[in-house]
């Protein structure tokens, strides 16, 4: 009474196990390529924005048009908004985000790795961190305000603590990390402990490392809109902001397409920084 | 030519979870003169590896002393170079600097310290490999990078701890065969622990044979297989040799022996 070929319902062929093709494993959990299916899908949002601002699904103070959006990208960049065009919004807020990642790269790094190899560092360090980094940089932005006032300092420096917790976290983590029997070589080489922290420990850190600055990166970016609160008259997140205040949804809309576009970009580059300086990742 | 002396040395573990000690070595006697490859063998936890640990400085007994001719060691140092079972080189160099590290540590200039782990490469096999880096390689050419940079710093000793554990049974062989003939042009003392029986036999001149709780050598074997085998280059006659086949019956009965006591222990011992 057997059948040689079990014949599927129609119901269950959709997830009915086929074995593998040559070359690709079987069973293996959301197998296969994707990039086709999202950038389908990018564009079926794009269409229904599209057609929900034009066919007046939505007021256009809710969801401007892709239109309204693209005419006030070309307007602020021309003209300006607020009495700055376009690039120097956007300059100034790269600088503010760029000085504040570069001043806690140059802290937190140190910082975190001295941390990882002495414990009397981490004694030290670890309740001040621990005790700010959960909190959201809004919360302490009054006190900054307070202590420095409204000046850029004010705002470079917010962005430079929501940076510093998580990279010198990191740091620490990487240090942590590293692997036993590369120190008991070194040192069985005859490596002083100086020469065990830069020869061994620093470089074997270095992915735990680029992964917090690439943590730091995009929460120094997220930051930069609250930072920007604190009473400027330019930058991307005060545009935004500004915007906002004056119902004008287009420029928000175009002011946070801007923003998410060098938060991509800055993301990019970090992945391509650390596949050139860090290559052994993942393969050792 | 400095040797290796180990003065009643005795290792315990202070008790887990309120515990009794462990008494991990205990009593330990040994020289080892230069050019002598001694073989460690013994059951799980017999105190093999402690002992290797001793000797490169890693640890500190808590009776007993070590000396390298006649200084006390005091920690580990470039004049007993370790190779680890799993290679433990350093993934962001390349094969010579990997090699070479140990000299690079001591401040030696480039040109120099490349020429001697040059040397030291075309002694294991590697000479066509140094830009390499190390995730390109087999695991047994990581290994013979790890012996060549254990060479590189010129260490009076070479401690191997395993180092063939994570090989295939193949390349096992040839890094043996290798083992031997370098030991033979650099004529350094090696102590060495395996697993392997048939391994043991085939490289030492001295082989300890250790049992556990508390950790002591119980029998010591003068061999010459290993001269044998670099007289007859013939490795596979070597192994297969009566007497050969009738000393790895002894010491397999002399361990399995070790392993039935363990089983009715009431305590696992870690080694």
């Amino acid at each position: 009474m057997s059948t040689t070929t079990p014949i599927p319902r129609k119901g269950i062929r959709l997830f009915a196990k086929k074995p593998a093709k040559p070359g690709d494993v079987f069973g293996s959990p959301g197998h296969g390529g994707s990039s086709v299916i999202s950038v389908t899908t990018v564009a079926v949002l794009f269409l229904m924005w599209l057609a929900a601002t034009n066919l007046g699904w939505i007021k256009p103070l809710f969801l401007p048009s892709p239109q309204a959006v693209f005419e006030k990208f070309i307007s602020v960049a021309t003209q300006g908004f607020a009495n700055s065009t376009l690039l120097e919004h956007t300059m100034i807020s790269l600088a503010r985000v760029f000085g504040a990642f570069l001043i806690a790269c140059a802290t937190a790094i140190p910082i975190g790795v001295l941390m990882g190899v002495s414990r009397f560092a981490r004694g030290i360090f670890d309740p001040p961190i621990e005790f700010y980094r959960p909190l959201p940089p809004l919360a302490y932005l009054p006190l900054i305000i307070i202590w420095f006032g409204i000046g850029e300092f004010s705002k470079v420096f917010l962005i430079y603590l929501a940076i510093f917790a998580p990279l010198a976290i990191a740091a620490r983590s990487g240090v942590r990390s590293v692997s036993m029997e590369q120190i008991h070589a070194a040192y069985s080489m005859g490596a002083s402990r100086k020469q065990i922290v830069f020869y061994v420990i620093l470089k074997s850190a270095l992915p735990e490392i680029f992964t917090g600055m690439r943590i730091g990166i995009g929460v120094g970016w997220t930051t930069l809109v609250a930072a920007e609160m604190v009473a400027a008259t330019r930058g991307l997140g005060f545009m935004v902001l500004n915007a906002a205040e004056f119902l004008a949804s287009d420029v928000v809309i175009m002011g946070i397409i801007v923003i998410g576009f060098f938060a991509f970009c800055f993301d990019l580059l970090m992945r391509y920084a650390e596949r050139l300086m860090v290559p052994w990742k993942g393969k050792v | 030519m400095e040797n290796m002396y180990v003065k009643d040395v005795s290792v315990i573990f202070p008790g887990r979870h309120k515990g009794e000690e462990v008494h991990a070595l205990d009593s330990i006697n040994l020289t080892i003169n230069s050019g002598d490859l001694v073989v460690a063998l013994g059951a799980s936890g017999c105190g093999k590896t402690t002992l290797l640990s001793l000797m490169a400085g890693f640890i500190s007994p808590s009776k007993g002393e070590l000396l390298l001719g006649d200084h006390r060691i005091a920690g580990p140092g470039s004049d007993r170079g370790v190779v680890f079972q799993k290679h433990a080189l350093l993934p962001w160099l390349n094969v010579i600097d990997n090699a070479e590290f140990g000299l690079k540590l001591q401040g030696v200039p480039g040109p120099k310290r490349t020429e001697i782990a040059k040397r030291n490469l075309e002694l294991v096999g590697l000479q066509d490999f140094h830009k390499h880096m190390i995730y390109q390689l087999s695991g047994g050419m990581q290994q013979r990078v790890g012996i060549a940079r254990a060479l590189t710093c010129d260490p009076a000793m070479l401690l191997m701890d395993e180092p063939m554990a994570a090989l295939d049974a193949l390349t096992r062989e040839t890094i043996q065969e290798l083992l031997l003939d370098v030991w033979k042009k650099t004529n350094k003392m090696i102590f060495f622990i395996t697993h392997s029986v048939e391994e043991a036999l085939f490289l030492a001149t001295r082989l300890i044979v250790m049992s556990p709780r508390p950790g002591r050598i119980t029998h010591s074997y003068e061999l010459d297989f290993s001269r044998r085998f670099l007289e007859t280059r013939n490795a596979r006659e070597v192994k297969s040799s009566p007497d050969f086949i009738e000393m790895r019956e002894h010491i397999l009965n002399i361990i399995y022996g070790d392993e039935k006591a363990l089983e009715t222990a009431p305590e696992v011992v870690h080694a």
